[in-house]
């Protein structure tokens, strides 16, 4: 699995560019993150590819290509921190959520229940809550959704992005 | 200086006069009227009314081609667009600069399906290298200025402007700046290569005993023709251009082997395969060159010279790779040659190797001296006879098909960008448009389109636009009353079953199309009639001519590489194959 963290320009058509790349290429694409970041005119986006045997340079190559992006990191490849957020629905009368949660080291909040559903959120690793949905039987479930991975480097570094080049003409 | 005031139409014209456009190619239509009102009230613009959209891509593509300037096309909106989108992509597989500017409709209707609406940016987004849809008409000039600099740097391509209605309002005026300096964040560029990576390019060249150089668009591209010359000088080793490539290094050079790949010659395609270092120059290793990648220059070396960082590694891994601009590293290459005087002696061997082998299977140059009791034209005798009678020096545009193979056979290219046909996405109806293109650009040079009675038709409307503009082109049809590279396929793999490659009882008596045009037209069916004929069209020189030669419908492009073979397995001929 690679976490790719990729900065662009926060423009009408970028993100399309970006997916769009994916499939014209053949790649697949996981989980995608995007939001605006401190500087307004910019969007980080984390991606996770999980295809076995992904040529991730090509991809990065492909990626940075693109006009509008500004910046490609494979997480992967550093000390990176990741982290992924889940609230899940379950059905309460079909399943023992303490005794199912009592495994995993999640930070964990229950947001909304009555007598017969629970919603709690978890915000964890993406393979251990991969692993906790696997857990779950069907007829428990009601509902999931997933923030997908976020992630950034460990340490003082960041995800610089270049200044504006100049182009002069004479 | 006085403030300048425009409108957003008028903004866009000024700004194409600004970057030096003097000549672009388009349609009109409802999105794109105010832009037209602004084009006929100036004249440093000029604009070109062809009958199709794709024949205004294609012209603006030639035009890129022959002259090594962004080539560029107004379209309207909806169908314009969509019609554009065949040589939009043509242009984005060969890395040809383009501006393709689209009407759009008014930014109050986008999303609701107005009339001739289309989502050009979601439609032409995967064959674009940027595209731009304009906000604000303030903003078209930089916007222009930004198209031009992406499409012509780095590794070229289109760029699309689409510029909705609205925002082109000639009672809308805003003071006109055009930008003396452009902003772009994180546009990444090539230029010369690292030294360290010279260094062990040129270790591996010295060292090497059967080297090839291998060049393709990219160094058409870069205009690294003579820096490419001089390092072939320098190696004194076999060099072989790709389709793309022809004519960046001269086709009659001794050292030249021809055209690799899937037609390539047999002495190239032996090269390729015995070689122990294979130098890659603007050249990407595609799937007609390399025929089974797994079993693609298995005892070489490689280096690799290219513009565009994601084209290395890409389908074969490389030993060195020098991301940079071709003129530029092949400088540094060949300057580092010549400081430590390289003897390329140990060469002579290896090049004899290559000579023998053109011995053995070469193309045969001089098909016109076979006569046949018949009299029946081949094919590679009209090229030969085209060669002939232009003395090797017209711009050749091509469609596509065998004709195309064929022209890049025997039609020695001994200049860059002489030989104009699309190679990567194969747009059979390119060869005519492109031909105006190159044309308008050179207006004085011998402009021959050699095409096919398949490909021809795909864009023949566009015999109106010659005749409005005065082009005297002389297209040199191959008719042989089949889709000829359809029907070899299907001789060879598929047990003879023609389907649907014929149509002769229905093609157009071209003579009389052509004359309705106001051309000439002229028919050939003879070879003992065939090089009069070719000398009297090429001597017409106010004329466009379309010549008509009827050739062999049985005759197939050879060498062909195999099927997922390497690249020393090959058909020689129909009976004659060098593998088992």
């Amino acid at each position: 699995m690679n976490h790719i963290a990729l900065l662009m320009e926060n423009q009408p058509g970028a993100l399309s560019r970006v997916i769009g790349l994916f499939s014209q290429r053949g790649y697949n694409i996981d989980s995608l993150s995007v939001a605006p970041t401190q500087d307004e005119t910019l969007s980080r986006l984390t991606m996770t590819i999980g295809e076995e045997g992904a040529d991730i340079n090509q991809i990065l190559k492909q990626l940075y290509k693109l006009v509008d992006v500004v910046m490609v990191q494979n997480l992967s490849e550093a000390d990176s921190l990741t982290l992924e957020l889940a609230i899940i629905k379950l059905n309460k009368a079909k399943t023992d959520v303490e005794s199912l949660l009592k495994n995993y080291e999640f930070e964990r909040e229950i947001l909304d229940e009555k007598d017969n559903y629970t919603v709690f959120k978890v915000l964890g690793d993406t393979l251990e809550i991969e692993k906790l949905l696997s857990e779950l039987k069907k007829e428990e479930f009601l509902e999931v959704t997933r923030s997908g991975t976020l992630g950034m480097t460990k340490g003082n570094e960041s995800l610089a992005t270049n200044d504006q080049t100049k182009i002069s003409y004479d | 200086m006085a403030k300048v005031m425009t409108s957003g139409g008028e903004a866009l014209i000024k700004a194409l006069a600004d970057e030096n456009v003097d000549i672009i190619f388009g349609y009109p239509g409802g999105a794109a009227l105010h832009i037209y009102d602004a084009i006929y009230q100036q004249d440093r613009v000029q604009h070109i009314l062809v009958r199709h959209e794709q024949a205004a891509t294609h012209a603006a593509d030639g035009f890129a081609r022959a002259t090594g300037k962004p080539g560029v096309c107004l379209v309207t909106s909806g169908p314009g667009a969509t019609n554009a989108i065949t040589g939009i992509a043509t242009a984005y597989m060969d890395s040809i600069p383009l501006v393709v500017i689209s009407g759009q409709v008014p930014n109050h209707l986008i999303g609701t399906d107005a009339f001739q609406e289309t989502d050009m940016m979601g439609i032409s987004r995967p064959i674009v290298k940027h595209s731009f849809l304009v906000q604000k008409p303030e903003e078209i000039p930089v916007i222009v200025k930004k198209a031009f600099h992406i499409a012509t740097s780095g590794r070229p391509g289109p760029v699309v402007i689409d510029v909705p209605k609205n925002l082109t309002d000639p009672n809308e005026k805003f003071e006109y700046k055009f930008p003396s300096d452009l902003y772009l964040r994180s546009f990444a560029l090539y230029d010369e290569a690292k030294n360290s990576e010279v260094k062990k390019a040129v270790k591996l060249l010295t060292e090497a005993e059967r080297p090839v150089i291998y060049a393709g668009g990219g160094a058409i591209n870069s205009n690294a023709a003579k820096e490419i010359y001089e390092f072939g000088k320098l190696m004194g080793c076999p060099v072989t251009n790709t389709l793309m490539g022809l004519g960046v290094y001269p086709a009659s050079d001794e050292q030249f082997v021809g055209m690799l790949g899937m037609h390539g010659t047999y002495e190239a395609n032996m090269v390729m395969h015995e070689a122990d270092l294979i130098m890659a120059i603007g050249a990407r290793f595609d799937d007609r060159i390399t025929n089974n990648p797994n079993k693609f220059g298995l005892q070489a070396k490689k280096i690799h010279i290219d513009s565009d960082p994601s084209s290395i590694d890409k389908i074969i891994d490389v030993d060195v790779a020098m991301t940079g601009n071709a003129k530029k590293v092949i400088s540094q290459i060949n300057k580092e040659l010549k400081a430590m005087n390289f003897d390329n002696k140990k060469f002579d061997g290896w090049m004899k190797k290559a000579m023998q082998w053109r011995a053995e299977h070469g193309l045969n140059h001089n098909m016109l001296d076979q006569k046949n009791p018949k009299d029946i034209i081949l094919p590679q005798q009209v090229i030969q006879s085209a060669y002939k009678a232009t003395d090797g020096k017209a711009f050749v545009t091509s469609d596509v098909g065998q004709h195309q193979m064929f022209a890049a056979q025997y039609y020695h290219f001994n200049e860059p960008r002489k030989w104009i046909n699309s190679g990567g996405l194969g747009t059979m109806g390119f060869g005519l448009p492109a031909a105006m293109g190159v044309k308008f650009a050179f207006p004085d040079e011998t402009v021959a389109c050699i095409t096919g009675e398949g490909s021809i038709q795909m864009c023949i409307q566009e015999l109106s636009t010659c005749g409005q503009y005065g082009l005297p082109i002389k297209i040199i049809n191959l008719n042989n009353r089949a889709l000829g590279m359809v029907k070899q396929w299907q001789d060879m793999q598929y047990g003879g079953r023609y389907s649907s490659i014929s149509y002769e009882d229905s093609l157009p008596d071209f003579i009389k199309l052509a004359e309705s045009y106001g051309h000439v037209g002229m028919k050939v069916e003879k070879l003992s009639e065939l090089e009069s004929a070719m000398e009297e069209c090429f001597a017409l020189k106010d004329k466009l001519v379309f010549l008509d030669v009827y050739v062999d419908p049985d005759e197939h492009v050879y060498p062909m590489l195999k099927a997922g073979g390497d690249m020393s397995e090959m058909f020689l001929s129909k009976t004659e194959k060098t593998f088992e």
